[in-house]
């Protein structure tokens, strides 16, 4: 039977792909992937401890319910950030972020 | 047998996210991230957790990955050319997420209330959707409905923002 432990290194493992992906990658879309990436891996902890965590003898609903929202709003939030996306890309022919550099100090 | 299912999904997993982060054309990279979001979906399933598994797969799986590759064919993407690292980037990079794993292994390694097993589900329990069902709309009601707002106000922000003239 696999651990608690196991499924939260498995997550934190996943979440610093992401993380990775995020600071070393220089693709905007690649970037946003990795950002998706890191909001699935605080998903899959948060189901492990409503699995581990058993509230009177079931499983913690609650924490489904908030993955349930955590989903809906990241659907959401990908939908945006994609089309901001395109109007940059509209507005500068590129989705490259060292050509991205006008708010840079 | 779940252990097994486990280790399998979950280097899957791994093995797929990290082709996101290391593949150099965005049609793979997408491609990688759908099947790492199925075997996510997997893991979900191994943890008694059907419901989210399958919303895994539909919402993400599904939707949010057909938006990526539409807008990748949409932008006309191609691989990307390889430019002169930026050093301090990579290295500050490779830092910071190598403290972060450190970090995390000792301190679930620390705690032995981390490795428990598997508490077992008693027999002749509802099914997790009519669970979730019940709690959704027996306790997060208001939540339910400020979520349907978001997605209108992002649907609208989506079209104003694809719009050719920003006013």
């Amino acid at each position: 039977m696999p651990t608690l432990a196991n499924y939260l290194i498995a997550s934190g493992l996943l979440f610093a792909i992401g993380l990775g992906g995020v600071m070393l990658r220089r693709s905007i879309i690649i970037i946003f992937m990795s950002l998706e990436l890191m909001l699935s891996a605080a998903n899959l902890s948060l189901v492990a401890f409503s699995r581990y965590g058993l509230v009177s003898g079931h499983q913690n609903f609650d924490v489904q319910v908030l993955v349930f929202f955590i989903i809906t709003v990241a659907a959401a939030e990908v939908a945006v950030g994609l089309a901001i996306i395109v109007s940059l890309y509209r507005a500068r022919q590129t989705t490259h972020v060292e050509d991205l550099d006008t708010l840079k100090f | 047998m779940l252990l097994t299912a486990f280790w399998f999904f979950a280097s899957l997993m791994i093995l797929f996210g990290l082709s996101v982060v290391l593949l150099r054309n965005p049609v793979s990279c997408a491609m990688s991230l759908v099947m790492c979001f199925i075997s996510l979906a997997a893991l979900f399933v191994t943890l008694d957790a059907t419901f989210i598994g399958i919303i895994q797969v539909l919402v993400y799986a599904g939707a949010v990955m057909v938006l990526f590759l539409f807008i990748i064919m949409l932008l006309d993407l191609r691989t990307e050319k390889s430019r002169r690292l930026n050093f301090g980037a990579t290295l500050g990079g490779t830092l910071v997420v190598a403290a972060f794993l450190s970090i995390l292994v000792q301190v679930i390694n620390a705690d032995p209330a981390l490795s428990k097993a598997l508490p077992a589900l008693p027999p002749g329990m509802p099914t997790d959707v009519k669970m979730i069902g019940f709690t959704l709309f027996h306790s997060f009601g208001l939540p339910f409905e400020v979520v349907g707002v978001l997605l209108l106000s992002a649907t609208v922000g989506v079209i104003v923002l694809s719009r050719k003239s920003l006013r």
